[in-house]
């Protein structure tokens, strides 16, 4: 079936089906943990039971989606070996520490406290209890710093020399954590996270709203989603912008190919709002463009000047199609956040935030919306870094490993039958989970090691011993 | 220079090699008993004895794989190429397991898929590691800084032999872990399984001992001359102590001894394999020193693990202490 495709191609295919996979998982745990943390401490702090009902609520859904994230993420750590073997010689002594201090720092601090996030309320206190929820939201933020230190390390190397080996030598640590492009990607992935969190939230409330407007969980769940969106999303869209405006410095191919700027045009350049490229011909077909407004936003003058890819050799060129609508499609999901977000407020001004069908139906729209919007985020990025793994000094095609094609098809089709298998099959549970109220009894069927597990075993063939929680 | 930061580094793979392979190793082994519980309640409870930690003892072997990445990247670069199906196939065979920890309790229909993922997962990927140790220990090819052997050379009998051996020592940390945790009907039987298990397990050791010296001259000239033998034979006199332990143990009806002998099966097995490698990291023609990253590398690495490896293994500690023992610890220690 798979045939008559390299190994190059294929060793591609599996690692952006499996880290396409992942990242949905991490987008929603980052999140999740932060908005359970805030949750715990608002019990805490107010002991108001509806805080409380929402914190087991969600606990329970982010339990599934970090098992997901954890084992879909395995499989990366592998993969760099496995898939590219040159890759991981010639950068490992640059990527690989970068993961080390990520695994060290963060993985471990978010296992070793989720059990006790989860089962051990009971067992060691509020205090500590919460103490715990803090340290698994942290090492969710530590693991996405340091991740996205050494993606972007891979996008603007800095602060390294060539080894005679061929390999990469470190010279300055601190150059090559904080490159050039870390802060912005960073700051852009974690809002990305939260936004992507909030807006599964608001699906959710909205959902239950819809049922019943009187559902006080539901209600206090869907106000603090509509804060998050009107304030978070104008601040994401802002960081976007200098995002954007930063790669231009560092990588101003990807930003032709996403703005699809084939041409150079001196000091006007328009703002393609749509078109269909050409790579062929090297023109945008079809194009719809608002003149002068490509220079206003990318230089934030009216005529600054922007390089087209015509001005590049066709060989340095990222797949300009791909780039080229992944990036659209981002833009306006962000637009269309912002735009539920002011509906909310709007809602909210008027005193109908709760009780506005058309918003909350809305909103049950925009679930999945962060998700996407992650997704083409990410293919931008990295289709837009093609052809190199490690940008302008080593090419995708020299990072492969030794294995032979049969191999990698082998494996990438069991990868994509698993997946698919497992992972929709989690989906389904969380949103069956999703489909009941906060404050239904045993959301998770059974509620499992949730409730038993950890607690002595004999708790769970005691029945009262079970009501406890 | 033997004290240098990449002989450092080496102890401290294996160190967090020897941890993944102990923690994880009791609960793989919980899978791999699953067939062998008699009442879905059993299947519970084994899987709730390691519900809060399975999943701290699973990051030890992306530490193992991680390091090894920021370590010896060359190191990494021809081993996971070389082991490419065993290493893939755990991979999927630990997804199944991992997510069987939450999707079992999330179904009533399915939760007999979910029993047998939980199992099979388990299974293979014990499996899978103990083919990767024994393709390793078999010698991998090497053409300048890249693998150069066929996808199927990991493939030997002996690499299944030590597969099989692997299995069977998971699952015998996986029963003595449950004659801990539990009492009454559930740790009667495995204490009755740990009987056979540790037989077995011990047959195997032994077998592939036999046979390991015999695969590279290196491995022979390490265990038969001085000052290697004098180490040599140190191991199987800890090993009888070992045994006696366990089995005496088990027929006292001790909770913990049969555990902790079980666990010293796998250190010593493991420093025996070590003695057989040492210096080589890629048996049998790369050293430690030639596939060690620049010192820039280790040294900034080694500053994290210095700081940060204790502090886990404090926090590991005291989730192991928050979820400690059973409805009455003193009964299984008179
Ligand atoms: C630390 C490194 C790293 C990180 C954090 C990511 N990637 Fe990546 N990505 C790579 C390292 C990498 C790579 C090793 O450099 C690849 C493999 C092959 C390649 O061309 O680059 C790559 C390729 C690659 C491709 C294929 C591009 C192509 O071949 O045309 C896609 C679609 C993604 N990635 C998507 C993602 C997503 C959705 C990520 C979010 C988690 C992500 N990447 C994070
Ligand atoms: C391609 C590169 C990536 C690799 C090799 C990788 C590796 C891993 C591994 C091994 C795990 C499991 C850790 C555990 O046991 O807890 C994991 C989970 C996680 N990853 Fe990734 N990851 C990648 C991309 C990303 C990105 C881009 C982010 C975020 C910006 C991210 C954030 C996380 C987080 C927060 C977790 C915690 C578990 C969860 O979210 O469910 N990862 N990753
Ligand atoms: C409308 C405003 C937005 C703009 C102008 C914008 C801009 C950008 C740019 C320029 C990049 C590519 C950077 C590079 O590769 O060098 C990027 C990447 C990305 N975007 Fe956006 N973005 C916007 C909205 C969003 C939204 C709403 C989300 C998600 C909720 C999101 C998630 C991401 C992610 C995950 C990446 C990849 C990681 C990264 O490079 O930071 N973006 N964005």
């Amino acid at each position: 079936m798979l045939d008559g495709f390299t190994a190059e191609t294929l060793a591609r295919v599996q690692f952006a089906f499996t880290v396409s996979f992942h990242i949905i998982f991490p987008a929603f745990s980052i999140g999740l943990a932060s908005y359970l943390a805030v949750l715990n401490g608002l019990w805490l702090r107010t002991r108001d039971e509806t805080y409380l009902n929402l914190f087991n609520y969600w606990k329970k859904i982010f339990a599934v989606a970090f098992g997901m994230g954890v084992v879909s993420g395995i499989v990366m750590s592998y993969q760099f070996g496995t898939n590219w073997a040159n890759f991981s010689d010639k950068a490992g002594p640059v990527i690989g520490p970068l993961l080390a201090y990520e695994v060290m720092s963060a993985f471990f601090l978010e296992a070793g406290f989720l059990g006790i996030m989860l089962f051990g309320r009971e067992r060691v206190g509020d205090r500590l209890h919460m103490f715990a929820t803090a340290m698994v939201a942290i090492g969710t933020l530590m693991s996405a710093t340091w991740i996205l230190s050494a993606n972007s390390w891979m996008q603007t190397p800095t602060g390294y020399s060539i080894g005679e080996n061929g390999q990469f030598i470190p010279e300055d640590w601190l150059a090559i954590i904080f490159n050039p492009s870390f802060p912005y990607r960073l700051v852009h992935m974690v809002l990305a996270a939260y936004l992507t969190v909030a807006f599964v939230v608001a699906a959710v409330s909205a959902l239950h709203l819809l049922r019943d407007k009187t559902d006080k969980e539901s209600r206090r769940a869907f106000s603090m989603a509509m804060w998050m969106a009107i304030i978070v999303t104008p601040i994401q869209i802002f960081a976007g912008d200098t995002h954007g405006i930063n790669t231009l410095e560092h990588q101003p191919i990807k930003v032709a190919a996403m703005e699809g700027h084939f041409d150079s045009h001196g000091d006007n350049q328009p703002l393609a709002l749509f078109g269909i490229p050409n790579v062929e011909d090297g023109v945008l077909d079809y194009a719809i463009e608002v003149p002068y407004m490509g220079s206003l936003i990318l230089t934030h003058s009216l005529n600054g000047q922007i390089k087209g890819l015509n001005e590049f050799p066709k060989d340095e060129w990222p797949p300009v199609m791909i780039v080229f609508f992944s990036f659209r499609i981002m833009v306006a999901i962000g637009f269309a956040m912002l735009g539920l977000g002011l509906w909310g407020a709007l809602a909210r001004w008027k005193g109908k935030l709760f009780d506005w069908p058309l918003l909350h139906r809305a909103a049950i729209v925009m679930g999945p919306a962060g998700f996407i919007a992650v997704l083409s985020g990410w293919i931008t990025t990295e289709v837009g870094r093609q052809p190199y793994t490690v940008y302008g000094l080593l090419r995708t095609a020299d990072s492969l490993a030794p294995v032979d094609a049969p191999a990698v098809a082998t494996s990438l089709m069991a990868f994509v039958v698993v997946y698919f298998f497992v992972f929709g099959a989690g989906t389904f549970y969380v949103l069956r989970m999703m489909n009941k109220r906060p404050t239904t009894p045993n959301i998770g069927l059974n509620d499992g090691p949730l409730r038993t597990a950890g607690i002595t075993p004999a708790a769970q063939v005691d029945p009262d011993f079970i009501s406890g929680e | 220079m033997l004290f240098d930061l990449a002989f450092i580094w080496a102890g401290l793979i294996a160190f967090a090699v020897l941890v993944y392979v102990i923690l994880d190793g009791f609960d793989l082994g919980i899978g791999i008993l699953y067939p062998f519980a008699r009442s879905e309640k059993d299947r519970d409870m084994m899987m709730n004895s390691v519900a809060p930690v399975w999943d701290g003892n699973e990051t030890w072997l992306i530490l193992g794989g991680g390091g090894l990445f920021a370590v010896f990247p060359l190191a990494y670069a021809i081993i996971m190429p070389a082991l490419y199906m065993p290493i893939i196939l755990m991979l999927l065979a630990l997804i199944f397991r991992g997510v069987s920890f939450e999707y079992r309790w999330r179904t009533k229909r399915w939760k007999g898929v979910w029993n047998v993922a939980f199992f099979a997962g388990s299974t293979v990927a014990a499996f899978s590691q103990g083919i990767a140790l024994g393709a390793l220990v078999q010698g991998i090819e090497v053409t300048g800084r890249s693998y150069s052997g066929g996808w199927f050379d990991w493939f030997t009998p002996f690499s299944i032999l030590t597969g099989i051996a692997v299995v069977v020592g998971y699952a015998l940390l996986g029963a003595t872990w449950l004659v801990l945790k539990t009492e009454g009907d559930l740790q009667v039987q495995m204490r009755r399984h740990a009987w056979w298990l540790g037989a077995g397990t011990l047959s195997l050791i032994g077998a592939v001992s036999l046979i390991t010296p015999f695969l590279e001259p290196i491995y022979f000239e390490r265990w038969f001359n001085l000052p290697g033998s004098l180490v040599s034979m140190a191991v199987p006199v800890v090993m009888v102590g070992l045994i006696w332990s366990f089995f005496t143990g088990l027929n006292d009806g001790k909770d913990l001894q049969p555990f902790l002998s079980a666990l010293g099966f796998f250190v010593v097995s493991f420093v025996g394999i070590g003695i057989s490698f040492y210096p080589m990291m890629v048996p049998p023609s790369l050293t430690i020193w030639q596939v060690a990253a620049p010192d820039q590398s280790l040294a900034f690495a080694l500053v994290g693990a210095v700081i940060l490896i204790p502090i886990i293994l404090a926090y590991t500690a005291y989730a192991y202490w928050v979820f400690r023992g059973k409805i009455d610890p003193a009964e299984g220690y008179h």
